[in-house]
């Protein structure tokens, strides 16, 4: 008889959604290491808490929803969301900042929309901007060089009410400069000062520099691996450089190097892990292209010109309301159609 | 040397070739029963000729074609009809088809065959004839009627006669085998086709990896055949994709090769037309693969008709619920639960593989994996969207019919999405809303020819019946005589104004 259950192909390349995911979580742990390394293990305890959550909150939507929890937690898609919102998100935001983004991210923008690849924006992006809407105070104390303890992380993220987190905290380098360019100050004037804690390190801001360069590792193995495809990095990569490139050949001492904004705040992490998101990502290769620069180019207009030091989350998820139109203008032509 | 050109698309499988590439084909005996089902080829099925209980002969016509796009069966062997029905046959979308029964007698006695003296000298259209006379559909897979194209080549110039034994898919070695054990038959056959579809060139095209089979026929071309190597990667053996291959150029969307001045068979088959011309053989027998998990994976030649349970037992394999099989290539064959079907013309592999639990489908997440493998260019995700939709006009447009099935775009999806599965419906049911959708259209024309026509008709009765005065109402007769009553009165008074009113005038009549 005919087994109508097995169509061909009857082989498969052994890739599964889950694989993919897991190789995206190998590729983050450099930079994470690094992060934790430079800056105290906070942004561990972030992934840990924000995975937990994810997991949970999914288990529960699913339920609800009435999906197959079991199959549908093995795609990995939840836990790289709650990754990518934990590295996102300052290492000393209180835990309830991080369930809030997190529930806004797994509930309101991936459940809403229809679950895995139906849903408009990134859930990570989109849980990252509603908690820096809501708790801005928070969300705006980035800790400083050079490493502090897990007590001291701890102390921040379940605040008992006594200890402030500012003993921690310093400014970053996309907020020193954004600050003193607004009263006036020259670029080589802000950089010049080498004050405790560091701001600026080699090229962009001290320590974040190296993050963004494990990133940028971590991106170049998912490359080599097949899990995203060249356009989206490289367009984002390239939509930064050639935005921020003529204002810094304007004038230097009022605009940053397209190279310090390549290695600062979340520029790397944007370009090889949260634009090449398929499923809120353009799927034409000319559609990526255009998605990709349209990101980096959004990048350098907030972060010269909006109300943030980083402008990461908007640039994706105003990108995101772009995707399908991108996708309708850009629909290869069918082979052999005039 | 001849260019080759490269085509989009495509995946590197692992071929697992040298399970059975380097062993002799076995001949199979003969089997207690066979079934030789009536449409093993594309087109029309064939009208059977013989009655139950009659007694045949090998190679003898038990059934004849029906229409131009159809080829005649014949008996495998000697022996008695002894059932004409429904069986299992390996066919993707019914399970059973007509069959012929037949029981061999043993002696495997050949029918009155003859050869064709010098087929140089012949037509081409009589070489034509007797190709599709002796059955021959492709052996390649999709089973195109041989004359068909022969046809085609004979009323186009034909540039280029392509002969293909880029065998692509995993597994599969039985045109290799083929060629490496007759490759004069291949070579002569390809002369023969040549002559007559009257093509300026000619190319056998193997893959990179056929080392043994390209040694054989290197051997026997001249300068009037080209022997060509392909690059290994599937689907590089597709009719389409090796043309783009060797010539690159493209068979345009819903089109022949021909239309590009291209004639492409299989190796088998023109080891089949050297059969046909030199012995006037038919089409009784064929080399498949059989693989996987048997004892002894080796090639077969089987009589067509032989069930695929005693080409199994012959490897030493006895069928068990544990393992699937697969008739035809891990990429592109047919899964069956039992095997209890015959080998047909098109039949090239039986692969015994461990049934795994089927993963679940999962929802797409518009990776855009499956577009980068599409030999066809295709869109595989947005024809998944409409296929799903049920939109007939999209699908079209775009291309669900150059879909040719190949499972790349499905090996690859990470959600593993049996895509070719949708699209297989989803081209069923666009036939099937179009035959409707023309049965519409044809009882719309039907309902008004009958419109037209019963009103000619009695427009035409009411022209004969309106000179018969006696047919006339009485009430129509009144009106007319009213009405010249009343253009006289008109007249009446044009001419003498002067005249009192109507009513004298009335009386004056």
């Amino acid at each position: 008889m005919i087994d109508r259950t097995g169509s061909s192909p009857h082989w498969h390349d052994g890739r599964s959604v889950g694989t993919v995911m897991a190789d995206v979580c190998i590729a983050l742990v450099p930079g994470l290491i690094c992060y934790a390394w430079l800056f105290g293990p906070g942004v561990l305890i972030q992934c840990a808490l924000a995975v937990c959550f994810a997991l949970l909150l999914e288990f529960a939507v699913l339920r609800l929803r009435g999906r197959d929890p079991a199959l549908f937690l093995r795609d990995g898609s939840v836990t790289v969301t709650a990754l990518l919102f934990a590295v996102s998100i300052t290492p000393l935001a209180p835990w309830w900042v991080c369930l809030c983004g997190i529930a806004f991210a797994v509930i309101i923008a991936k459940h809403a929309f229809g679950g895995i690849g139906c849903n408009l924006f990134n859930p990570a992006m989109a849980g990252y901007v509603f908690v820096l809407a809501c708790f801005p105070v928070q969300m705006n104390t980035w800790p400083a060089l050079p490493a502090h303890g897990i007590g001291a992380s701890l102390d921040s993220i379940f605040p008992m009410g006594t200890t402030a987190p500012d003993m921690l905290s310093g400014a970053t380098a996309l907020d020193e400069l954004k600050n003193r360019l607004e009263l006036m100050e020259m670029v080589s004037e802000i950089k010049s000062e080498t004050g405790t804690p560091m701001i600026f390190g080699y090229v962009a801001g001290a320590g974040w520099e190296w993050i963004n360069f494990l990133y940028l590792l971590g991106g170049i193995y998912l490359l080599a691996r097949g899990v995203i495809k060249w356009h989206i990095p490289v367009a984002v990569l390239a939509g930064v450089v050639l935005v921020s490139l003529p204002f810094y050949l304007y004038d230097p001492e009022v605009h940053a190097s397209p190279l310090f904004h390549l290695f600062s705040g979340g520029t790397m992490l944007c370009a090889f892990f949260i634009a090449t998101d398929p499923v809120t990502a353009s799927t034409t290769w000319p559609g990526r292209l255009i998605y990709g620069v349209l990101i980096g180019a959004l990048v350098i207009l907030l972060r010269g010109w909006g109300a943030y030091p980083d402008g990461v989350a908007f640039a994706v998820l105003l990108a995101n309301v772009f995707v399908p139109l991108i996708d309708l203008l850009t629909r290869p032509k069918v082979f052999g159609e005039q | 040397m001849r260019e080759l050109h490269e085509f989009p698309g495509g995946l590197l499988l692992e071929p697992h070739k040298e399970i059975t590439d380097q062993k002799m084909s076995i001949l199979h005996p003969l089997p207690a029963r066979m079934f030789l089902p009536l449409q093993q080829h594309i087109g029309l099925p064939a009208v059977p000729a013989v009655k139950i209980g009659d007694k045949v002969l090998k190679g003898q016509i038990i059934a004849r074609p029906d229409g131009y796009v159809s080829v005649p069966v014949h008996a495998s062997t000697s022996g008695t009809i002894t059932d004409i029905g429904d069986y299992p046959v390996p066919n993707p979308t019914i399970s059973k088809a007509p069959c012929i029964v037949l029981e061999p007698d043993g002696n495997d006695a050949w029918f009155d065959i003859e050869p064709t003296e010098e087929y140089d000298r012949a037509e081409p259209a009589k070489l034509q004839e007797l190709i599709r006379d002796c059955g021959i559909a492709g052996l390649g897979g999709a089973g195109f009627p041989a004359h068909v194209k022969l046809m085609e080549g004979v009323e186009n110039a034909v540039d280029t006669l392509i002969i293909n034994g880029v065998e692509c898919e995993p597994h599969i070695t039985c045109d290799d085998r083929l060629i490496q054990e007759k490759a004069s038959y291949v070579v002569s056959g390809a002369r023969m086709i040549r002559h007559a579809v009257q093509a300026r060139h000619c190319v056998i095209a193997v893959e990179d990896d056929m080392d043994l089979a390209y040694d054989a026929l290197a051997g026997l071309v001249d300068d009037d055949l080209e022997l060509v190597r392909v690059p290994v990667r599937y689907p590089a053996g597709g009719e389409k994709q090796l043309i783009r291959t060797l010539t690159g150029k493209d068979v345009p969307s819903g089109g022949l090769p021909i239309h590009i001045g291209i004639v492409i068979h299989n190796v088998a088959t023109a080891a089949a037309v050297y059969r046909a011309v030199t012995r006037g053989e038919p089409i009784v027998s064929r080399y498949i693969t059989v693989t996987g998990k048997v004892d002894n994976p080796v090639n077969l030649q089987v009589l067509i008709g032989t069930p695929v349970e005693d080409c199994l037992a012959t490897c030493g394999y006895r069928h068990s619920e544990d393992n699937k099989v697969i008739i035809g290539g891990p990429m592109m064959g047919l899964r069956v639960t039992s095997p209890n079907m015959p080998v047909i013309k098109t039949t090239n592999c039986i692969i015994i593989e461990e049934n795994a639990p089927a993963r679940p489908e999962m929802p797409c997440i518009r990776c855009g994996d499956c577009a980068d493998v599409c030999p066809e260019l295709l869109l595989p995700q947005q024809l998944y969207w409409f296929a799903a939709a049920g939109d007939s006009d999209r699908l079209r447009e775009y291309r669900l019919f150059d879909c040719i099935e190949c499972g790349c775009c499905a090996y690859v999806c990470p959600s593993r999405i049996p895509l070719v599965h949708y699209y297989r419906r989803a081209k069923s049911q666009v036939v099937l809303e179009e035959q409707q959708g023309n049965e519409a259209a044809a009882a719309r024309q039907r309902f008004n020819r009958k419109t037209d026509r019963l009103r000619i008709e009695a427009d035409t009765s009411r022209q004969r019946r309106a000179p018969g005065p006696e047919q006339d109402t009485r009430a129509e007769k009144k009106a007319y005589v009213e009405e010249a009553l009343v253009r006289t009165r008109a007249k009446r008074r044009q001419q003498s104004p002067g005249d009192g009113d109507a009513g004298q005038t009335d009386t004056d009549d």
